[in-house]
């Protein structure tokens, strides 16, 4: 395997730059300027500088006794993401990119969020750092992310419901992008995940790969060694790329992506995009999708607002070609009890996202030795989701 | 053999005229009755058909095509019912038939399959809003083989190198975007638009048609000076839209088409 993405942004077959002309120079331009930065020393001990006092980087890497015995078997280490500065992971990349807006000098950011956490994230990039800031939601994700709604306008941007195709995050990128294309002068567009054209996949992994790169220290500080499994969920992908990326040259560290089985698959009601799809184009990359046979997107469901998205970030498309990583999926279900698991012996409650990659780490601990070691990304925190969760209980609070 | 698209060029190039290039969403609200509008807008002074192709997640298009793109969803249409339309269309009338479809409907289909039964069908030309030329490559040999001519997109903010790099791979005429932004936006400034064909002149020999915000006769006579083709889509659509529910709609917007290329033609002897 060599390095991917290639100067056309491929990731093998997948990805690419699948944009309108208005869209290109801008692309371009970017690609440019991240290539620039990414070798500027000032651009990176000030992202290194933003990471560590604001975000409150390194997140610890911990070890769950109590999940480990009750499931009796590998040990289980949480990497907590869940412990960043807005409470999940999509503010590496949002510090990243902020940077990057005022390294080009647009005063205006915009982002598309599904969950709302990358919104939040966005949000607090943008008071931070003194910008402008306008969020997309789908109306629906609105509903059920009323808190993270609030948050953002609280941080005072602007959050603007989609009421188009399934009201969810898929929608919501298609009204990013089409702000986007209208105002390209003066804004910079923080997509949230590895998704999108070239060079965004790849610029977000890289924002994002710090959580693998402390997760490679801290495990080899605690026990000596590498991990024998990954696991992480996968919406868009970005926490599972973060997670992922400084392992892949470990070809014994297996690596697991999960993602939202809704429903069950078999129900048409999930976002299980490899069990579920074919490769096709969409939001301007190459990769999996759920779609129907004229190649129309099909509607998702997930209990999880950031799993429910119709495409997967194009270099998990590679990275299952290659092997490398398999994918999985687990349903509703299944996320729901690892979430009531999780902060029942552990004191911690999980994004509902991130329930599911708990909801296989119990399916697959077990299986495992005791000696040998299971690395779960808990990328967010619950908190966002407390009202969701009371709400399909039954419970008005 | 020069395709319908070329030889439609020439021949208003000759009698000093430009070319009014009309868009319908196919299958908004059904396919019976585009294949009615596309007769009728030829006769009311249609030059060049573009027929969208419906896709659920239309990135480049503002809300009046992404809602006639749902309509046409609804009625069930799809690129497999398209194209026995066109055959149907090809016993009618020889205009100029151009899809504007985006990329995944063409991928699903099989690119090599669809351009060749595309211009069986009787397509003269497609232009793939999310495929700039950089991506275009699993298109080009299939396309040149079929004889599809592939049109590709300009846009304000393409840079001097991009605008060689395009307009040296379109056939038939460049698309200019006269703005940045959504399709159905409004036309800002009509002497920026002139300076960019211009630009685009003096890198290809094919025509510049002009498209998004070209809403009213007025718009149409502003921009038939500066180009060779004016794009009409939302102006028309939203006809279309609110004539939908009444038995003489056909009518209605070929009377509207029919406004914009006297308005054209109406400035052209003004020029003379």
């Amino acid at each position: 395997m060599g390095a991917v993405p290639n100067k056309q942004g491929r990731f093998g077959a997948y990805g690419g730059r699948y944009v309108p002309e208005t869209l290109m120079p801008a692309l371009l331009e970017l690609e440019e300027e991240y290539a620039r930065a990414k070798k500027d020393r000032r651009f990176q001990s000030e992202l290194a500088y933003y990471l560590k006092h604001y975000v409150g980087r390194p997140t610890s890497l911990y070890f769950a006794q109590r999940l480990t015995k009750r499931l009796g078997g590998a040990k289980i280490y949480l990497k907590r993401e869940d412990l960043c500065h807005t409470g999940a992971h999509k503010i590496n990349n949002a510090i990243g990119q902020g940077l990057l807006a005022l390294r080009m000098k647009k005063p205006r950011i915009i982002a598309e969020t599904g969950a709302g956490q990358h919104g939040v994230a966005t949000a607090t990039v943008a008071a931070m750092f003194g910008l402008q800031c306008e969020i997309y939601m789908g109306t629906e994700d609105m509903q059920r992310q009323a808190l993270n709604v609030f948050r953002m306008r609280l941080l005072g941007s602007t959050v603007t419901g989609v009421d188009a195709g399934s009201r969810t995050l898929k929608d919501a990128i298609s009204e990013a992008m089409r702000d986007w294309t209208t105002n390209i002068r003066t804004t910079h567009y923080i997509l949230g995940s590895v998704l999108g054209a070239h060079p965004y996949p790849m610029m977000i992994r890289d924002f994002q790969a710090i959580i693998g790169r402390e997760t490679r220290r801290q495990i080899l500080a605690a026990e000596g060694r590498l991990p024998d499994c990954l696991i992480a969920c996968v919406g868009g992908g970005s926490n599972a790329m973060g997670l992922f990326y400084a392992f892949i040259k470990d070809k014994k560290v297996k690596m697991i992506g999960v993602e939202a089985g809704g429903l069950g698959v078999a129900s048409g009601k999930h976002a299980a995009r490899f069990e579920g799809g074919k490769p096709g184009v969409l939001q301007g990359t190459m990769t999996y999708l759920l779609q129907d046979e004229d190649g129309q997107i099909n509607l998702t469901h997930s209990v999880s607002a950031g799993l429910d998205y119709a495409a997967v970030g194009p270099e998990h498309s590679y990275l299952r070609d290659q092997g490398r990583a398999s994918y999985t999926s687990v349903t509703d279900d299944e996320a729901m009890g690892a979430f009531d698991l999780l902060a029942r012996e552990e004191g911690i409650m999980p994004a509902l996202e991130s329930a599911h990659a708990i909801a296989h780490a119990v399916k697959v601990a077990p299986t495992m030795k005791k000696s040998q070691i299971l690395v779960v990304n808990l990328s967010g925190r619950g908190d966002k989701d407390v009202q969701q969760v009371a709400k399909m209980r039954g419970i008005t609070l | 053999m020069t395709s319908r698209l070329d030889r439609t060029f020439a021949q208003l190039r000759q009698k000093g005229e430009q070319a009014l290039i009309a868009y319908v969403m196919a299958g908004d609200p059904s396919l019976e009755v585009t294949e009615q509008l596309v007769v009728e807008l030829e006769r009311a002074g249609a030059d060049i058909i573009e027929l969208g192709v419906p896709f659920s997640d239309p990135i480049a298009d503002g809300p009046v095509i992404q809602q006639a793109a749902e309509r046409a969803l609804r009625s069930g249409t799809s690129l497999r019912k398209i194209l026995p339309m066109v055959t149907r269309l090809r016993t009618k009338t020889q205009i100029p038939l151009v899809l504007m479809a985006y990329y995944n409907n063409i991928h699903a289909f099989g690119p090599e399959w669809f351009c060749h039964e595309a211009v069986q069908a009787g397509v003269d030309g497609l232009i793939v809003p999310d495929m700039p030329p950089d991506e275009a490559g699993p298109l080009k040999g299939p396309a040149a083989a079929a004889g599809l001519q592939l049109i590709f997109l300009l846009a304000p903010t393409s840079t001097a190198d991009r605008r060689k790099f395009v307009a040296r791979q379109s056939q038939g005429f460049v698309y200019y975007v006269s703005l940045t932004g959504i399709t159905g936006a409004k036309l800002l400034n009509v002497a920026d638009v002139g300076k960019n064909v211009e630009k685009i002149r003096k890198v290809t020999q094919v025509p510049v048609a002009v498209g998004f915000g070209v809403a009213t006769p007025e718009d149409a006579a502003n921009v038939a000076a500066i180009a060779d083709g004016v794009i009409v889509g939302s102006a028309i659509v939203k006809q279309i839209a609110a004539h939908q529910q009444k038995p003489d709609m056909v009518k209605q917007v070929a009377e509207f088409v029919r406004s914009l290329k006297t308005a054209m033609n109406a400035s052209l002897a003004k020029v003379r």
